[in-house]
């Protein structure tokens, strides 16, 4: 049951994330790729199974867990996927701010100094 | 696999644990990687010594590039060699596997790196090394090498963004206007493509709980396969937008050209072909049964990105952006060795790849130099170099023709390779893609050649009036820079003249790749049955 509210809360996750990409505002943007890095982070918390009985320890003189353990290898790539996506996300967040500064610019439609809207035809002599 | 099925009573252990050291001789995968790390957590250590940071740089490279090259022909001549993290026995641990490749691939790197630096030591401004240039560099060769030597899917994620922040850095260091522009759309798209892969990571892991690339390969064939076609279909696009293959590829133009000229050498030998190395590893590696599914979707996007990367070059005025094109074309002939498949497409897919690295890097570097002699990155405003510097003029057309394709220089032979798959497998749309590449991109080239060096004025003068602006290139490129290009394109050259060892080594990383039993049996896992 739990596996299928977390299914539809990825969804969810996913739907909300790609309609903020798709806007050209930067902002907008960056927390449609944070909310995407978090969809992930759920999806692959929910591909490892959710089995919440037992944390994964191994007890004294026995060689594995007891059974119906938790998945910890999930929990490992998340926190991993987590500390990336936060630095990545600090970046960006600097980045936009910087290039609001710099190009007086928060929308990709005008900002056009790599690729400039009026940009000359190619040459047409050879 | 399903690791919490068994029982496991104590004779069981070495099961899961190597009780063996690994080998002194072994360490040899790990060291270039930690190398990189280590030198740029040193270079930044002693950032305040700004004289020495170049040689520094120079001697951990050396040393990378010299285990690199040791490893490669260790691989070469007795076939993959893997580690595992912690001695666990695979697929526990976090498996490092080198194979033919692989090593192939980091030791190209590493080459097109050395060259960078040192073309770029005369210019680099004291601000630049003290905010870490030369650390970033350390740190993007370690996430490209890392890519390339990791035989685990998850950590391949890591050294992908390892990459991807490296980059970051070099790719606004300096801060001007246009490199935040280029940095905003290269950083969105470029992390939205490794989250991708992230999705297909998960749900890779979802369906067969494992990560190691050996053992996804070996029991990638018997899972639910509709499944296994979303999660391939998930890496190619995540992988292609890496690549900057079409339709992914607007990310690339709009950014590579606005760093400096040395910079965007970097990332164009390096940073695609990280992507194109991944796409070939799991593709063909660890799903071919996907890979054969996703067939027509593959060989669409090779010849529509092979016809319109230089396509693209022919529209441009800016000079780098053009060489963009180019390299995006390239991509095109490893996307064709990805739909080729099979051994002839596979080795000139990687071929290919190889020669871009050290091509593509070259290309951006002469483009830099022609900026610099001509004051401009608009090719109407250039022209009449060739009475400058007749020599600057032959390193640009011998890259054009490498990256064409045409005999003799080194892109020739992954050209003839993927000919000679796509004639076998009677594919006529790819051979004739490939071809009208080669054409377009000469075409492309000579175009860029005749305004940049035959004409003597700029666009719109009288065909006999000297372009002013034009200096001397004793006086406006430093001699490093100069010496560095030249010994690439001889080195292009030279490679080209002499190809068998480049081809044998094609082959047998083919071999590897198509089939992988002793890929498997380095990472220390069962071989299947057939």
């Amino acid at each position: 049951m739990l596996e299928q509210v977390l299914a539809a809360l990825v969804g969810i996750f996913f739907a909300a994330s790609i309609y903020l990409i798709l806007s050209k505002a930067i902002i907008r943007m960056l927390l449609g790729v944070t909310i995407l890095g978090n969809g992930v982070n759920l999806l692959i918390f929910t591909l490892g199974r959710v089995s919440r009985e037992v944390p994964p320890i191994v007890s004294n003189g026995e060689l594995q867990p007891a059974a119906g353990f938790a998945n910890p290898l999930p929990q490992a790539l998340i926190l991993t996927a987590i500390v990336i996506g936060f630095a990545m996300f600090t970046f960006l967040l600097v980045l936009g701010y910087r290039a609001y500064q710099e190009l007086d610019a928060d929308n990709t439609d005008t900002m056009r100094v790599a690729e400039p809207k009026d940009a000359p035809r190619p040459p047409l002599s050879y | 696999m399903a690791t919490t099925a068994h029982t496991i009573d104590p004779g069981d252990l070495p099961r899961a644990m190597l009780d063996i050291a690994t080998s002194l001789n072994d360490w040899v995968i790990i060291l270039p990687i930690v190398l990189c790390l280590m030198g740029g957590a040193f270079l930044l250590l002693v950032r305040e010594w700004r004289g020495a940071q170049l040689g520094l740089t120079l001697v951990f490279l050396a040393a990378i590039a010299a285990l690199e090259a040791q490893l490669f022909v260790r691989v070469l001549t007795d076939g993959p060699i893997a580690m595992t993290m912690g001695n666990w026995l695979p697929p526990f641990g976090i498996t490092f596997a080198v194979d033919v490749l692989g090593a192939g691939f980091a030791l190209a790197a590493t080459i097109a790196t050395i060259v960078v630096v040192i073309s770029y030591s005369a210019d680099t401004m004291q601000r630049e090394v003290r905010y870490g240039f030369y650390s970033l560099i350390m740190l993007l060769l370690a996430g490209v090498t890392g890519a390339f030597l990791t035989g685990d899917l998850f950590n391949l994620y890591v050294w992908f963004e390892v990459m991807l922040i490296a980059s970051f850095g070099l790719m606004i260091i300096g801060g001007r206007k246009i490199q935040l522009d280029g940095a905003v759309k290269y950083g969105f798209l470029n992390f939205l493509a490794t989250t991708f892969f992230l999705i297909g990571l998960g749900y890779l892991y979802g369906l067969i709980g494992t990560l190691n690339m050996a053992d996804i390969a070996r029991v990638a064939s018997q899972t639910n396969s509709p499944a296994m076609i979303a999660v391939a279909g998930l890496f190619l696009l995540a992988f292609g937008m890496k690549a900057a293959a079409f339709p992914l590829n607007a990310w690339l133009p709009a950014s590579y050209h606005t760093p400096d000229a040395a910079i965007s050498a970097l990332f164009g030998g390096l940073l695609t072909k990280v992507g194109a190395y991944a796409l070939l590893r799991t593709m063909v590696l660890m799903m071919p049964a996907a890979r054969e599914v996703l067939d027509p979707v593959i060989t669409t996007i090779a010849v529509a990105t092979l016809l319109l990367g230089p396509m693209g070059a022919m529209a441009q005025t800016n000079l780098r952006r053009a060489v963009g094109f180019i390299v995006i074309g390239g991509i095109g002939s490893v996307m064709a060795g990805i739909a080729i498949s099979g051994l002839f497409g596979v080795a000139g897919g990687g071929l290919y790849a190889i020669h871009s690295m050290l091509t593509m890097t070259a290309l951006y570097l002469v483009a830099g130099m022609i900026e610099q002699v001509t004051g401009t990155d608009d090719i109407r405003r250039m022209g009449g170099i060739y009475r400058a510097s007749s020599g600057l003029s032959i390193l640009f057309l011998v890259l054009v023709f490498a990256s064409a394709g045409l005999p003799p220089f080194l892109g020739f032979w992954p050209k003839l390779l993927l000919l000679q798959g796509a004639l076998l497998d009677n594919d006529g749309l790819l051979v004739a893609a490939i071809l009208i590449n080669s054409l377009f991109t000469s075409i492309a080239g000579a175009r860029i050649w005749a305004h940049v060096f035959w004409r003597n004025g700029r666009e719109g003068e009288a065909p006999n009036a000297i372009n002013p602006d034009l200096k001397p290139v004793a006086a406006a490129v430093k001699r490093p820079t100069i010496f560095a290009s030249a010994v690439l394109v001889a080195l292009i050259l030279f490679l080209g003249l002499r190809p068998n060892i480049l081809l044998e080594s094609a082959q047998i990383a083919a071999v590897g790749l198509v089939h992988p039993d002793r890929y498997t049996a380095a990472v220390n896992l069962e071989v299947p049955d057939k």
